[in-house]
């Protein structure tokens, strides 16, 4: 009994905290999905009394709008394709250097490891606003990528305001996540099973590939979910650098609440979005463990 | 894989992930109203900065958000942290995980509709609140890591002693996990006056942040004003991650 008094006033207040702050929010969102939209913006009540009495004021519209054009659904599409392009260049970026740090002495690990964290630590909007100057049409980054393709003849490219700019940055941001998995992985890696396979007459490559990669597995799956899913609600990046070509589904919430003020609309959306990403989720969960499975 | 090719390609990231922040850094002392060429040194842009009374304003939103919501969050996230380490519970881990877990854009917006629905004027007070709320997770987490390394036998021994449940909390257990609880409350600091996007649905039209300060700027008028709020914001952030990673080496990895 004691004891029990004990956990709850230790873990009430929290928890009370988190359901009032973050659980009745959320319900409060999905109901406001099935809502009517204000007429000055906001919400309609949920409620409506008339001479039969009070009853519930709720539709399926807002889902009903977001299947009846294809404009959100490709919206969808485009996001999710910016963030498999996002997560497969941060693999790719992110496995030689995190390969770099598990094979460096071990006494400058932790250094090389604070060397890829401390730039995430600066502020997210810092971080896009560098790329933003980088990419400007003025910077020397612009004059010598168009002095280079000048000589082939093809005409100044611009680079802000574009996909290009919104991937480049996302995969700026997101580098970090890949890169911390994927050398927890590494480092564990015993060293004896490449030189075993050495001694077998396994080349560099073969080492690579037949000990080093699949082993390496379980850290790219836990990189990819935590690059990936991010990516899928990130509004900022797009809003400063993508123009209007490079929006994602978070701008179109973003001004769904801000602007259109369309909040049922809005919270449908982002409850597709959370669906979304579930689905892909627990399906490459799924993915991932039956393959393991499989390989034993 | 080569040793030379892997060096090289990891310099490459290296500098890849440097040389963004290290333009932001060097035009904040530009000559120059634009980022683009370097004209020469100058202090302009700071003491610009210094007389800016709405980055000023922004500033101090932000600091006193920050001091509250770390301060809250930690008392908050030390409980949440402690009861995950001694019971079995149920609801909690899910409670403090999945805010850390899903979009920030979600957290954001659900707020700001639950804001609404109480009729609770946005503003310093709605921003504090949603701070609070993805700040605990994170000092559960940093508290929690830090008392799964403690001796477990050293209450214990307080307890055989004579000592009360509380008194063997009070005397042994929070001076051994105090590094931990400081660091969650340097994390949490961080984390509210760097957040943008929860602040950003969350704020209204009353109360600006530094980052909110910063993200105008950059959509209606960018100035080296901005690069130098930037480096002064990143010198705060790195001093203060230097000094939780000291006190909680794990803490700090994999926010």
């Amino acid at each position: 009994m004691a004891k029990n008094f004990g956990k709850w006033l230790i873990s009430g207040p929290p928890v009370l905290y988190l359901i009032v702050f973050f659980v009745i929010p959320t319900c409060i969102m999905v109901l406001a999905s099935f809502r009517y939209a204000g007429e000055y913006g906001g919400l309609a009540p949920v409620l409506l009394r008339d001479a039969s009495g009070a009853h519930l004021n709720l539709t399926l519209e807002s889902y009903q709008e977001f299947f009846s054009d294809f404009i959100y659904s490709w919206l969808f599409i485009k996001t999710l394709i910016y963030a498999l392009v996002t997560t497969f260049f941060c693999l790719l970026m992110a496995y030689p250097l995190a390969l770099l740090i598990a094979r460096s002495a071990s006494k400058y690990r932790d250094l090389l490891v604070l060397l890829v964290i401390l730039p995430f630590w600066s502020n997210f909007l810092i971080r896009i606003y560098a790329w933003m100057i980088l990419l400007g049409p003025q910077s020397a980054f612009s004059a010598a990528l168009n002095g280079f393709l000048g000589i082939f003849g093809v005409g100044p490219v611009r680079l802000l305001f574009t996909p290009f700019a919104v991937v480049l940055c996302l995969i700026y941001v997101q580098l970090p996540f890949m890169v911390l998995p994927l050398y927890a992985n590494l480092e564990k890696h015993d060293p004896a099973l490449l030189d075993a396979a050495q001694d077998l007459g396994a080349n560099g490559w073969q080492r690579f590939w037949r000990v080093t990669f699949p082993l390496s597995l379980p850290g790219i799956y836990a990189g990819i979910a935590l690059v990936f899913v991010p990516v899928l609600g990130i509004f900022a990046v797009p809003d400063i650098l993508g123009g209007t070509r490079g929006i994602m589904i978070g701008n179109l919430i973003k001004q769904e609440f801000l602007e259109a003020r369309d909040w049922p609309f809005g919270s449908a959306l982002s409850i597709m979005l959370t669906i979304g990403a579930m689905i892909i989720v627990g399906g490459a969960a799924l993915f991932a463990g039956r393959r393991r499975k499989g390989d034993v | 894989m080569s040793r030379k090719l892997l060096a090289a390609s990891g310099i490459a990231v290296y500098a890849f992930l440097y040389l963004p922040l290290v333009v932001v850094i060097a035009y904040s002392f530009n000559n120059s109203k634009l980022n683009a060429e370097w004209v020469g040194f100058t202090w302009h842009w700071y003491r610009v900065l210094l007389s800016d009374d709405i980055m000023l304003k922004a500033a101090g939103n932000s600091l006193l958000i920050a001091l509250t919501a770390s301060l809250a969050s930690t008392v908050l996230g030390t409980m949440a942290g402690y009861a995950l380490y001694r019971y079995k519970l149920k609801l909690l881990p899910v409670l403090v995980m999945a805010p850390l877990a899903i979009p920030e854009i979600l957290v954001g917006v659900s707020l700001l509709i639950f804001f609404v629905a109480i009729n609770l004027t946005l503003g310093l007070l709605s921003i504090m609140l949603s701070h609070i709320a993805f700040c605990v997770g994170f000092v559960a987490i940093v508290v929690r890591s830090r008392l799964s390394g403690m001796d477990e036998s050293l209450p214990e021994a307080a307890r055989d002693l004579g000592a009360t449940p509380f008194q063997a909390f009070r005397l042994v257990t929070l001076p051994l996990i105090a590094p931990g609880i400081i660091a969650g409350a340097l994390l949490a600091f961080t984390l509210s006056i760097d957040d943008f996007v929860i602040t950003f649905f969350t704020a209204g039209v009353g109360a600006s942040t530094l980052p909110l300060q910063i993200y105008s700027m950059i959509k209606i008028a960018v100035t080296p004003e901005v690069n130098a709020i930037s480096t002064l914001l990143m010198l705060l952030t790195l001093f203060l991650i230097v000094v939780a990673s000291r006190l909680s080496p794990d803490s700090i990895r994999g926010r």
